[in-house]
């Protein structure tokens, strides 16, 4: 393998873009994004099963391997999936884009081995039956001791792997490969490696003491501690992720439009936003706890967390306004919107990038700021409300964003051309409508009170005809958004066996959008990078259909109590 | 002339360490030790 002995400081000149590639860089680019896309089948399969399971009229497995692919589910999507396909976006935003080599070949190794064999022996042991805890762990549940030893390892590797990211931040300054400020994506990438510090330090320690704890070696930890700590992991790694997409779509938005921020300070003091003041959330899994006391909830998710609200918000604002200030200098002036018609739909880069922030924005964002508020949480909280929020941001939100990016990371990392182009091209579609139909099925069997992590609703004797038609939506749902996930894994192992080369020619174009009128300076005058009618009519949008719902809840909220 | 005056928020994004500095103190001071606090301060329940 040629690959192994080269140079770090090796590069390519890419074909497409003309940016350079390190071929150290490269490399493990793909070890991390291979081991993704596996990771995101043995989480989809497990996907299909509880959807199949929740749906009450076909309720498939018994409880005993309900709660087991529960498990499996959670730790392969959320972990294993998502943090491999960052560690990956990290190396790439670190080399290529500040035109540096990689700190070190040998921590990427580590870290990589450290992630995969703690994947790999925490998913046998949860296999085994030996750990059906689910994701949190919670004490006194206990699992096998391999189970968190698994984990823990998985964790340091994902801290090498950004150890290794900062390391070429330093060499990179250090050896100015690069002139100004980082770029904005390297920016992005870098308060999402921050965010994962936080993470993984919180992770550590949550699960080492009930590691230790289940070899016998020291007391139980406190379960409310717990708690506390594990979420200190356990959401500050979805900042990690909604970080990394946002990074993600400003990428995408460049790749396939030709998107230019309308400012760039203004967008970059958002991300600083999320470092200072995202990880407070992880408070909101606490809402109903007796441990904390109301200052410090309310502190937490609403006086301090409306800060990084506001970077969202702005984000929500700056990114599609990107787009609409790329295609008015392309020449899609007319209007409003004609440049959101006239975008590349086509293209698979655009549509999950564009129906990732719609999906993230409308469904995602709107429901997370309202069950994070603690009033309303008290009717919210541990329903199913909760997955039908989380599977808007995180799977039709991130996860769409990061497939979207492999319909470029392959053909220009990979250097070989997608198979089925069609088929790729209605990927984003399936998936994006699976889970946003999933999505709905969850919040509102969860509005009518039933719980999430529950194999059996029917003991409980109150569910009529809606909750089940609820309950049918979130199957069929499901079943689309895993044949979308399905048809991705296809698509991209197959290109990787059998696409054909692109080496030495530019990657075949999905599809971007023609300039049609001037180019150049005379464009540039024309377009005023500080009117962007459309972005500005989506925003207005997004505020509406969030007053409506914050206050519909509020009044759900009221009529708990019947004062007449 | 280059870079004339650079806007102190713009520096602060410039340097990476501070801004990791700051974003593992802010969380864990307000989220983990206040948190923590809260739950030692509570005696631990009798069990019958
Ligand atoms: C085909 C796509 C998917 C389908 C059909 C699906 C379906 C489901 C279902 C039915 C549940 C159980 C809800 C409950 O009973 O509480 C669930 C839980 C969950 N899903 Fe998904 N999911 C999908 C993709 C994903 C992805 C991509 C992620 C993360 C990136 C994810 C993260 C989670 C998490 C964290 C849980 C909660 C686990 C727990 O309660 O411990 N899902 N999913
Ligand atoms: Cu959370």
């Amino acid at each position: 393998m040629t690959t192994l002995q080269s140079n770090t400081t090796e590069l390519r000149t890419c074909d497409t873009t003309g940016l350079p590639v390190f071929k150290g860089a490269e490399f493990f680019i793909r070890l991390n994004a291979v081991c993704a896309v596996v990771f995101l089948l043995v989480g989809g399969i497990a996907a299909l099963l509880l959807a199949l399971t929740r749906w009450q009229t076909v309720h498939l497995l018994g409880p005993e391997w309900f709660y087991r692919v529960l498990t499996l589910h959670g730790i392969n999507m959320l972990i294993f999936w998502l943090l491999f396909m960052e560690i990956g976006i990290l190396y790439f935003a670190c080399t290529t884009l500040l035109n540096s080599r990689l700190f070190s070949k040998h921590l990427a190794w580590a870290s990589f081995v450290l992630m995969v064999s703690g994947a790999v022996m925490t998913n046998s042991v949860i296999l085994m039956g030996k750990a059906d805890v689910l994701l949190t762990s919670y004490l006194p549940l206990l699992a096998h001791p391999l189970f968190y030893l698994g984990i823990i390892l998985f964790a340091v590797g994902a801290l090498l792997g950004v150890f290794n990211f900062f390391g070429t931040l330093y060499i990179a300054r250090r050896d100015k490969t690069y002139a100004g400020s980082v770029p904005l994506v390297t920016f992005g990438a870098t308060a999402a490696a921050i965010i994962a510090v936080v993470a993984v330090g919180h992770g550590a320690l949550a699960l080492i003491p009930v590691f230790t704890f289940s070899l016998g070696l020291t007391p139980e930890p406190d379960p409310m501690w717990y708690r506390l700590i594990w979420w200190g992991l356990g959401h500050t790694s979805q900042q990690v992720n909604v970080t990394a997409m946002v990074a993600v779509w400003y990428l995408l938005a460049t790749l396939t439009t030709g998107a230019r921020a309308p400012n760039e300070f203004v967008c970059r003091a958002a991300f600083v936003l999320y470092i200072l003041f995202i990880n407070l959330a992880s408070a909101h899994h606490l809402l109903v706890d007796p441990g904390v006391g109301a200052g410090w909830k309310i502190w937490n998710t609403s006086y301090a967390m409306y800060l990084a609200v506001l970077a969202s918000m702005i984000h929500a604002f700056t990114v599609p306004a990107s787009v609409e200030i790329g295609m008015r200098l392309k020449g899609y002036t007319r209007g409003v919107f004609d440049w959101l018609l006239n975008a590349p739909w086509r293209n698979p880069g655009f549509s999950a990038f564009f129906l990732s922030l719609v999906i993230f924005g409308f469904i995602g964002g709107i429901t997370g700021v309202t069950l994070g508020t603690q009033q309303i949480n008290i009717i919210a909280h541990n329903t199913l409300r909760i997955p039908g929020h989380f599977h808007a941001t995180v799977v039709g939100g991130t996860t769409l964003a990061f497939m979207g990016l492999a319909y470029y990371v392959v053909p220009l990392i990979f250097q070989k051309d997608y198979i089925a182009r069609p088929l790729a091209r209605i990927q984003p579609y399936l998936f994006g409508g699976g889970i946003t139909l999933m999505s709905f099925g969850m919040s509102f069997a969860g509005s009518e009170g039933v719980a999430r992590r529950t194999w059996d609703i029917e003991a409980a004797g109150v569910y009529g005809a809606s909750t089940h038609m609820m309950l049918g939506l979130l199957g069929i749902g499901g079943i689309l958004a895993f044949t979308g996930l399905l048809i991705f894994v296809l698509l991209t192992v197959g290109t990787l066996l059998i696409g054909k080369s692109n080496k030495g020619r530019p990657m075949a174009c999905w599809g971007v959008p023609k300039t049609i009128t001037k180019i150049g300076a005379e464009a540039e005058r024309e377009v005023d990078p500080h009117n962007t009618p459309g972005a500005m009519t989506l925003v207005v949008i997004l505020l509406v259909a969030f007053a409506v719902y914050y206050f519909a809840n509020w009044g759900a909220l009221a009529d708990v109590w019947h004062v007449r | 002339m280059e870079e004339p005056k650079i806007h102190p928020v713009q520096k602060l994004m410039d340097n990476p360490w501070l801004l990791l500095v700051l974003g593992l103190v802010i969380p864990v001071l307000s989220y983990t030790v206040w948190g923590w606090v809260e739950i030692s301060a509570i005696a631990p329940a009798q069990l019958p």
